[in-house]
């Protein structure tokens, strides 16, 4: 029996890029779009999807809801239920280009939104705590509809389809960011449902992933202890969650998540001095429901850079590169030498090894978040 | 007075072309089965005594002997079956109440032999062990829910007590008295070289096992046996026994006469008396009462140990269970029905409590939707038998597993199920110093040593055939399994798909 996301845990593999400029500076989507298609092969046209930040200077306040409605009812009850939530300054149709391998899209809304104080004070959330609630909400009790974007300055475009054919529907060559993620799916048992492509993201934290993670239930299980709702089972949405989870609410900064998701052995941890030992350990066995097995290389992006990270026995190729003021992300060497030529550095990061890209703290890039 | 109806159980075959009269088997055998008679010059046996339990026929230089069900040839029926019918015939005859050792034999399903485990094929590689490092330590104790950083950016927050053990595995709860101090030992040793645990049971610690002490869980139970501040600060956790498996709902009684000089010294009670640990704690008739029990030897031992909360899997177990992490306890040991016992009123070993992996799987659920799993380290007992059963109940939710008739059966146990006549043969549940020295600790804790790194060998292949490379990843990791020939209310409770879903 087929299942849509959501009835069954579902295998992936996958093709991840990433570029970044650390500077702060400006591309348009023509990059990473050339970049994914170039790794055409990792994919079967099951999926595509991208990520991208500093795409909405002029809302630098405002969380730019994503939306897929299967039909206008759908998009009449979420429409009431954001309105009660939220303050909407524009309400529109993502833009997008007709393409002849995309078809069956759903309806593609955005809002560019505030939540509204007074409901956000008698919630007891703080403000985003509050949106991520709107968002989980939505995506678990109304039928026909589901949020695939909600972050400031950021947006999450994807879809059935090969990505550069997403890509190019969505006119990202159109957009302008400092950072973008992208993802080609090889899913190996869906209906194909747009929802379900990658990125997976809740507020401005998105990930691309490669990989199947064998630890999804115990992740799942964990991260449902604290109010998340898998509802797509997919290993992007977990793993979303749980870099949240720790990220956001608990406030720890990035160069812990590697120590979580991708913990050094116990042997490694007890050859260390005694105060890395006891900050590893401790993370370990706080965080034990958090350890992800099974191949995964990911790119987690969020506002101001993203983290790439391979699973610690590195089941996964992926492969890091430096020109410049940009870092380059990818399951393949050659999908970062496609677009450009002349690197300064070219590496294969060990499994574990974190590789984390920053936007200078001086760059202008509107909201940001505190990950160190 | 009437006459007996009662026949033996077994028969002793003898193969006179092979037996040599060596009266091996008579030396051997505490029940007295076996004697040479010398007028007839042959060996001859008393059926009626013979327990089943092996020893003659291990021992026999030249195989002479073997066991068999005594043919006692009933009248078929499914329903007065011979055991009901001789279980009748006993309590007509002594009138008293039936008593059984080890776990319960019923016919009664076992979950762990419907449930399959998977492993990856194409999208995710499995993982060779031997090429790669597998992971099977875990640490049992309450954990936060988050770690807090100091001012400096480091880990402010400091791990509560923890047990480490190098693989999922603990010897069970068996007190000296009910078995030997060999029996032990052998248990002690094997746990520190293989880096887990063992576990005095209610029975205090002997002076001898004093060496052992940070691989020991020291046992508080109703009869407070041993119990003293030495002890439990000796060893690495305290576990307070609620209830057994085998026997929930009633206490524990040692025989004066398995109460030596050496047991009395340990158990801190006058030679040759009855040991009585009575149904419940008389200092715990509600859970706030146990909440203070816990906090009382947290205060002892000034919150270095964790402390566990051992109780039978009774039918509300899964509420009972949140109730106990409310009250502060740092893990939880759930023993189903199948659990052993030196001694338990049979009709209690066969129909009170339910099992363990209904248990487990029910607390499991229930403390993560509570949001208090992470609390708590749960362990899994009564009845496991090898290392499938051990993945199967940590991937329903277990961190660890207690292990006790296996342990036995290592050390030479046959399953006979007379621990309480203190006549074993095996020199295991007895305190007969001519019995006793039949089990030689260093030989026996090898046999431990050997099993268990054979199963931490075959949990290791299992987890790189899952795609996993710690065992951390397994915990509650259902969708790891699949029922086979379960009901739908039984995949429900257990939280699992059937296999083909």
């Amino acid at each position: 029996m087929l299942y849509n996301e959501g009835r069954a845990h579902l295998p992936n593999g996958c093709a991840i890029s990433g570029i970044i400029d650390t500077s702060g500076g400006l591309f348009s989507g023509s990059d990473i779009i050339e970049s994914i298609a170039l790794m055409h092969e990792r994919s079967n046209g099951l999926g595509g999807g991208f990520a991208a930040y500093g795409i909405y200077p002029d809302h630098p306040d405002e969380y730019a809801i994503h939306v897929f409605y299967d039909d206008l009812k759908a998009q009449e009850n979420v429409e009431a239920f954001l309105e009660k939530h939220f303050l909407i300054m524009l309400s529109e149709r993502i833009p997008t280009r007709k393409n002849a391998n995309i078809v069956r899209s759903p309806i593609i809304w955005r809002y560019f939104a505030q939540p509204l104080r007074n409901r956000v004070a008698v919630s007891g959330y703080d403000e985003e705590e509050y949106v991520a609630r709107c968002v989980i909400h939505v995506n678990n009790d109304f039928d026909g509809a589901f949020v695939f974007s909600s972050g400031i300055n950021m947006g999450a475009f994807k879809g059935v389809g090969y990505p550069e054919d997403i890509g190019e529907f969505y006119m990202l060559d159109n957009y302008h960011g400092y950072s973008w993620t992208a993802h080609g799916r090889f899913p190996t048992n869906t209906p194909g449902w747009w929802g379900g492509a990658h990125p997976f993201t809740l507020l401005d934290f998105s990930i691309v992933h490669n990989g199947e993670i064998s630890s999804y239930d115990a992740n799942r299980r964990y991260i449902e202890m604290y109010d998340y709702h898998c509802s797509l089972m997919t290993d992007t949405e977990v793993m979303t969650y749980l870099a949240d989870m720790i990220l956001r609410r608990h406030a720890l900064p990035i160069h812990m998540l590697p120590k979580i998701f991708a913990a050094p052995m116990w042997e490694e941890i007890a050859r260390m001095d005694d105060k890395s030992r006891e900050e590893y350990e401790t993370l370990r066995a706080v965080y034990a429901g958090a350890l992800i097995n099974g191949p995964f290389s990911i790119i987690l992006g969020f506002n101001g850079g993203f983290m790439a990270l391979n699973d610690r026995l590195k089941l996964r190729s992926m492969v890091t590169a430096k020109a410049g003021s940009k870092v380059y992300v990818a399951s393949e060497e050659s999908a970062i030498r496609r677009i450009e030529k002349n690197l300064d550095e070219i590496w294969t990061p060990r499994g574990g090894e974190p590789v984390i890209a920053l936007v200078d703290e001086n760059a202008d890039i509107g909201r940001r978040r505190r990950v160190l | 007075m009437s006459i007996s109806f009662q026949m033996p159980r077994y028969e002793v075959l003898r193969r006179e072309d092979r037996c040599v009269k060596c009266r091996v088997c008579e030396r051997q055998c505490a029940n007295l089965v076996h004697r040479y008679d010398a007028d007839l010059d042959k060996m001859i046996a008393d059926e009626m005594q013979c327990v089943n339990c092996q020893r003659c026929v291990v021992m026999c230089p030249t195989r002479a002997i073997a066991i068999r069900r005594y043919p006692l040839e009933y009248r078929e029926n499914a329903n007065w079956t011979e055991r009901a019918i001789v279980e009748i015939q006993r309590q007509a005859e002594g009138g008293g109440v039936l008593l059984s050792g080890m776990g319960s034999p019923d016919d009664k399903p076992v979950y762990w032999d419907h449930m399959m485990l998977n492993a990856s094929q194409v999208t995710n590689p499995s993982i060779d062990p031997l090429r790669e490092p597998m992971e099977t330590s875990v640490m049992l104790g309450c954990k936060p829910d988050s770690v807090t950083l100091g001012a400096d950016g480091s880990v402010k927050t400091k791990l509560p007590p923890q047990v480490r053990l190098s693989m999922p595995v603990m010897f069970s709860a068996m007190s000296f008295g009910s078995i030997s101090l060999n029996a032990q030992k052998s248990m002690a040793i094997a746990a520190k070289k293989l880096g887990i645990t063992f576990n005095t049971g209610e029975g205090g610690l002997h002076r001898d096992l004093e060496e052992y002490k940070d691989a020991a869980v020291v046992q508080v139970a109703s009869g407070r046996f041993g119990v003293h501040t030495d002890y439990l600060s000796a060893g690495c956790m305290i576990e307070i026994k609620i209830g057994q498996g085998a026997k929930p709902g009633i206490g524990g009684h040692l025989p004066g006469r398995k109460v030596n000089a050496d047991v009395s010294v340990t158990r801190m009670i006058p030679e040759g008396t009855d040991a009585i640990s009575p149904a419940p704690h008389h200092d715990i008739y509600s859970i706030e009462d146990l909440r203070q029990l816990i906090f009382s030897l947290k205060e002892a031992t000034e919150y270095k140990k964790p402390v566990c909360v051992k109780i039978a899997a009774v039918h509300n177990v899964a509420a009972i269970a949140s109730g106990i992490v409310r009250a502060g306890a740092d893990v939880i040991a759930i023993d189903g029905f199948r659990g052993g016992t030196g001694a338990a009123p049979t009709r209690f070993r066969d129909n009170v409590g339910i099992p363990v992996e209904l248990a487990l799987a029910a607390v499991d659920s229930r403390l993560r939707k509570e949001g208090i799993r992470q609390r708590v380290s749960l362990i899994c007992c009564g009845s496991i038998r090898n290392s499938a059963d051990i993945v199967k109940a940590v991937a329903i939710g277990a961190d660890a597993c207690y292990i006790a008739s296996s342990a036995l059966i290592a050390m030479g146990c046959h399953m006979c199920g007379t621990c309480f006549t203190g006549k074993c043969n095996w020199g295991i549940a007895t305190q007969d110093e001519r019995l006793t020295r039949r089990l030689n600790p260093e030989i026996a804790s090898e046999r431990l040593v050997n099993l268990l790194s054979a199963w931490n060998h075959e949990i290791m292949e299992m987890l790189g055939g899952m795609g996993l490379n710690s065992i951390e990843a397994l915990r509650g990791n259902r969708l790891m399994l699949r029922g086979i020939g379960l009901n739908q209310k039984e995949l429900d409770v257990l939280g699992i798909a059937h296999a083909g879903e």
